[in-house]
């Protein structure tokens, strides 16, 4: 790899915040205080499922201390949600609510103390409802229903794809496999509890201050739900203490915020809870699967059907995107040339599931990746070479229409085995101990938004001036993930300045230019471009001045080490405020924009938007468990991961992304279960809501591979989410190494391995997992022809580009980066 | 977040003072030690005292003394850091060390004392919850509510012991001092439990725990083993402690205590009195394990199921027995 071109790319760097956030000065949103502030609370339902008769707010409102109480009838009467075609919350419900959680009113007082006993004083008449805690009880009872929309009564999204015949895919099969398995929900578990501080000024303006991991559509969305021009609305985001898809929607306590703030004339904050974060929630979907592949003797997938119900909880939120996502992505890793998918989201009466690292792709992960593992071992093949041998190519389709770009899967299998010792351990480590292999595929960014526009998805400023201070506004918002730190190393490679002459100025809604948001790994790669965009065309302008200063030409002038200089000719130049200075005498004020919308590639069907990314990254996993065969406590004692970043800006960042996904993954395979008893959350807490501690995180071995895919920022791919998705299917087929029983649900607790072991000393199947499916019909499938093996558009046409790409960029061959 | 209700905050410096402080507030009044189990159960209301004795400032309560005859007396005001780091208490009761070293997090065990791990509240996951949440299911019978929710047909509160260290005491033949209106006395901590989730213990409200006399050790071995899912932070779901006196190669004496089985440490006599006179085979091992297996009625209210807390008695006692004999864990397979 081609790295002595860059300065600052590839660069092991600390990130540009992490003193700020070591020594605690970092603000976070609940940090933010203002004279006269009011500190809010919300008033939330105990019944699961409930009609509201009456709301009484009179004795809250008489307690001393008391600035404001609000019911929804002091909002305007919209439904919202984040997808436009699930409208179904309210911030504050007025006829019914769905889940213990909901929030059914809210008050401003003069503490924190004083608002929660005015919540106590508010009077809420309900009238129970059977609740609905299962998708098999929802199914159970459509006379029962949660909302009056949706596919079927309590089926909020029922959908059904074919890309060619599968059925002749099975019949051409040497193996056909049925599998059922189950992924249990969990919760994102973020550090910092979601926050936010409204301010409705005097001159009728609203300014919101909130732990999001998305300004613009919160932006958005108040404009709609408060009925005030968003003009008017200024969203900042605050420095997000993990955001991991939880702080995606706009929620009651922002809503109930901004609606206080305007009664009482007093800026207005809520921190919620840690059990209100759990009824928050928008985590992963508990899924049950069913998955049928046909494999030639060789390993070769021939084709795939694949079906998955969603337990979508209370509310819409982005259960739909969800659905799709649980199908959308099986076909980017290995060959597969005629896929079918269904899929379902049911209503319960529980916290809503929505996005949550992986979105909607660890639970299909899980079960291909055992099952792959059954296959192999069923027709005698090593996991891993069975793997290697069936990757999809690069720079082709996939069956259902997804583009795919460079592929460094093979390598990471490659190098994961090497690294571990595969060959020499698997089915040779002593009783109890054993090792398991699994690979995955992420989004480089969703490539639609949410809403259909053709606006750019991420936009940026570069300004300087005669200070030779570069600012960069971008509306991305930094969750902890470094996304204000690869800007400031992109800027500054492009500049040949250093990361600390810049300052990043991030996510606030009057002063920077829209990003969609903190979501399916799209800031790197779309903020990313549109920095480098921004920042070569403050470049261009500052070499024409700096070209007339040493009569030289442009294009032989080059930066570095903070100078301006001609490249054959280092002597020759000036420093870079010094250039800056010649530039603004020059060109006058030094502001320019850099824009960014991926390629358009979606697929021409209805659900077609799900799925498609400008890259996608890849990564291989390999495990090793020490399983107690008297308890059936899993340790996982080491971990070896490969992962595909296309280009490592700064790989200390990386290391950090891919270490968080281990351990979040193994907390999703080991422990985390999102539970429910009599209608509410069994452990709504840090301490009983089980995840790991550094005690449970083993010994990681990262291995970054670099494809230098072209549509990333000098090759970039993403980090966050990918490299969780293999851990929790290699777990699961290291436990089978070790013990010879296969869990065929998450979590792999002590208890299910134990009665594994069981039945197989009893001589029954040496499994434990789901037993039954629901009785459900999909609707007729949507047959589309399977675009498998098609050649990828032109990779470089997309909207707002600047062509040609003026920096030197390396030779790009096609195909290169696959192995 | 969640807040503390009102109470007010007493601060005696003498153990007298502090009795007498509880004694003139009666029931509104709670003593706080560490803190670190009181102050969360009050932000969930499960405790609303308005008045609070404070005992950090009863500087005669922390520290280990020896009183003579080889037994060593802990104050009840000692971090549970500082027992798990005694030189003495590690060298000549293990259980205990291992024990308080094993309580919930680093940060605690600097806060928390062994008078509160002792004293510590009963446990079960429908009580240990906010307000709220007990609100939206009808509250329990510990507070504010009529029934037990994990056990609705019964008269009593199902709550867990969930102490560490009183376990490894109780094998320990540990006693306990307590300062009350009537003077100090000095009673077996065994006699401190008793089998109710709500009266747990058998003192007075207004009674201190001052100090914990450890018998002489007379060479006795020990150990304590947990049950729990993570390294750190979580309470026993099982705990385990064992004691044994050996003459030689055979038991003399042995005490087995179970924690987080019922509502009050329970020691497993039967199990103790099949070990004495043998020798530690894997045999006898087991069969004291399953003796200690046998009895044992977890219920549905902690983290993980009571069938398989039950099925784990037996593992980890014999564990307990495999390594005070000097075998590895788990009998080749």
């Amino acid at each position: 790899m081609n790295k002595d071109r860059f300065s600052i790319i590839g660069q092991p760097l600390p990130k540009i915040d992490a003193w700020a956030k070591v020594v605690g000065e970092t603000k976070f949103a609940d940090d933010l205080v203002m004279s006269r502030m009011a500190h809010g609370k919300l008033l939330r339902s105990p019944h699961a499922h409930a009609l509201i008769k009456r709301i009484d707010t009179t004795r809250a409102r008489a307690l001393p201390g008391v600035y404001a109480v609000i019911t929804g009838h002091d909002l305007p009467r919209v439904k919202f949600g984040i997808l436009p075609v699930s409208q179904d919350e309210e911030a504050l419900c007025v006829e019914k609510v769905r889940m213990v959680g909901d929030a059914v009113a809210a008050v401003a007082a003069v503490d924190e103390e004083t608002a929660e006993r005015a919540t106590e004083l508010i009077e809420v008449e309900y009238e129970p409802l059977r609740s609905l805690m299962s998708i098999e009880d929802s199914l159970a009872h459509p006379e029962v229903r949660i909302h009056e929309y949706g596919d079927r009564p309590n089926v909020h999204k029922a959908v059904s794809l074919q890309f060619g015949d599968v059925e002749a895919a099975f019949a051409a099969a040497d193996l056909v496999r049925e599998d059922v398995f189950y992924f249990e929900g969990n919760t994102h578990l973020p550090m910092e509890q979601h926050s936010a501080l409204a301010q409705w000024g005097a001159d009728g303006k609203l300014t919101l201050w909130s732990s999001t991991q998305t300004p613009h559509y919160v932006h958005r969305l108040l404009s709609r739900i408060l009925d005030v021009p968003p003009a008017h609305i200024r969203v900042v985001a605050a420095p997000v203490g993990g955001g991991f898809g939880g702080k995606l929607d706009p929620f009651a306590h922002e809503i109930a915020a901004c609606r206080l703030s305007q009664l009482t004339g007093r800026p207005v904050k809520f921190t919620l809870t840690r059990e209100e974060v759990f009824y928050v929630h928008r985590g992963r979907h508990p899924v049950l699967m069913w998955i049928k592949t046909g494999f030639k003797n060789d390993g070769a997938i021939t084709g795939m059907h694949f079906r998955s119900w969603l337990d979508g909880g209370a509310y819409g939120s982005y259960g739909v995107a969800s659905t799709f996502y649980t199908g959308a992505l099986q076909t980017v890793t290995y060959k597969i040339p005629v896929y079918k998918f269904e899929g379902a989201r049911v209503f319960t009466n529980k916290p809503p599931c929505g996005p949550k690292r992986g979105h909607g792709t660890p639970q299909p992960r899980f079960a291909m990746e055992c099952q792959i593992d059954k296959a192999a071992e069923q027709l005698g093949l090593d996991p891993a070479d069975m793997r290697r041998r069936n990757l999809a190519e690069p720079f082709v389709k996939t069956a259902n229409h997804l583009t795919v770009t460079t592929i460094g899967l093979g390598e990471c299998i490659d190098r994961v085995v090497e690294a571990s010792g595969w060959r020499e351990k698997r089915g040779h480590l002593p009783p109890g101990k054993g090792i398991g292999i699994a690979c995955s595929s992420y989004l480089t960014g969703a490539g639609t938004a949410i809403y259909w526009n053709d606006m750019p998805h991420s936009g940026v400023v570069v300004r300087a001036d005669r200070s030779g201070l570069v600012a960069v506004l971008c509306g991305a918002t930094d969750i902890g993930q470094g996304s204000d730190s690869i800007l400031a190393y992109l800027v500054a490679e492009v500049l040949g300045i250093e990361p600390k002459d810049i300052r990043v100025h991030p996510a606030d809604t009057d002063l920077t230019p829209v990003d969609l948001g903190s979501y399916s790994s799209r800031v790197t790669l779309m903020a990313g471009n549109a920095a480098i965009q921004a920042a070569e065309r403050l470049r261009e302008k500052i070499f024409a001045a700096v070209a007339q200063k040493l009569e030289a030409q442009a294009d032989q002038l080059a930066v570095g080490e903070r100078r301006v200089f001609v490249r054959d000719d280092p002597e020759r130049g000036v420093s870079f405020p010094e250039a800056v200075v010649l530039a603004e005498s020059m060109w006058g004020v030094l502001a320019f924009p850099g824009s960014y919308a991926p390629p358009r590639r979606a697929g021409k069907y209805k659900g077609g938007g799900v799925g498609p990314s400008p890259c996608y990254s890849y990564s291989a996993c390999v495990v090793e468990v020490d399983v107690d065969r008297q308890t059936g406590l899993v340790t996982a004692t080491e971990v070896w991961i490969a992962h595909d970043v296309g280009r490592a800006l700064n790989p200390l960042l990386v290391e950090g992304q891919v270490e968080g996904s281990i351990y979040m993954g193994l907390g999703e395979a080991l422990m985390e279960e999102q539970v429910f008893r009599k209608g509410v959350h069994k452990i709504p807490s840090l301490l009983e809501y089980k995840s790991p501690t550094t005690l449970e995180t083993p010994e990681i071995h990262t291995i970054l591979v670099e494809s230098d895919d072209p549509e990333g920022p000098f090759g970039a791919k993403e980090a966050g989410q990918g490299p969780l998705l293999p851990v929790i299917p290699a777990v699961a087929n290291a436990v089978y190494d070790a013990v010879g029983v296969r869990i065929d649900e998450t979590p792999i607790t002590p208890e299910k391995v134990t009665k594994a072991m069981d039945s197989k000393r009893q001589g029954k199947p040496a499994r434990v997992g789901p037993e039954r499916l629901p009785v459900f019909r999909f609707p007729e499938a949507r047959v589309v022809e399977s675009a498998f093996g098609h050649p990828a558009e032109d990779i470089a046409v997309r909207p707002f580009a600047s062509a040609p790409h003026p920096l030197p960029r390396g030779e790009r061959v096609r195909g290169g980066g696959a192995s | 977040m969640m807040r503390l209700p009102p109470f007010q905050y007493l601060a005696p410096v003498s153990v007298a003072d502090a009795v007498k402080l509880m004694a003139d507030h009666g029931p509104e009044a709670m003593l706080v030690a560490g803190g670190t189990d009181l102050y969360p159960n009050m932000k969930r209301r499960q405790f609303e005292p308005t008045v609070l004795v404070g005992l950090r400032g009863v500087r005669d309560l922390a520290g280990v003394r020896r009183p003579g005859a080889g037994a060593v007396a802990i104050g009840a005001g000692t971090t549970l850091t500082a027992v798990a780091r005694h030189p003495e208490v590690r060298a000549r009761y293990a259980a205990l060390a291992t024990a308080a070293g094993a309580v919930s997090t680093p940060q605690l065990r600097n806060m928390g004392t062994l008078g509160g791990n002792v004293c510590v509240d009963t446990r079960c996951n429908y009580y240990n919850q906010s307000y709220q949440w007990r609100k939206a299911v009808n509250f329990c019978m510990k507070k504010d509510g009529e029934i037990c929710l994990v056990a609705p047909g019964s008269p009593r509160c199902w709550a867990v012991s969930s102490s560490d260290t009183a376990p490894a005491l109780w094998s320990l033949g540990a006693s306990v001092r307590l300062a009350g209106p009537a003077g100090e006395r000095t009673i077996p901590l065994s006699a401190l439990y008793q089998d109710d989730g709500i009266q747990y213990l058998t003192k007075q409200p207004g009674d201190i725990v001052t100090e914990i006399v450890l018998p002489p050790s007379d060479g006795a071995r020990s150990t304590y083993l947990k049950l729990r899912r993570r390294g750190s932070f979580d309470f026993p779901v099982l705990g385990v402690a064992a004691t044994l006196h050996m003459d030689g190669p055979t038991v003399r004496q042995a005490r087995i205590v179970l924690g987080a089985v019922a509502s009050l440490p329970r020691e497993s006599v039967e199990a103790g009195r099949l070990l004495v006179g043998e020798r530690l085979t894997p045999e006898v091992i087991d069969r004291a394990a399953d003796a200690a297996y046998r009895p044992a009625k977890p219920l549905d209210n902690t983290d993980l199921t009571h069938p398989y807390r039950k099925r784990m008695v037996r593992v980890y006692v014999a564990r307990a027995l495999r390594r005070l004999a000097g075998l590895p864990d788990e009998a080749e397979a």
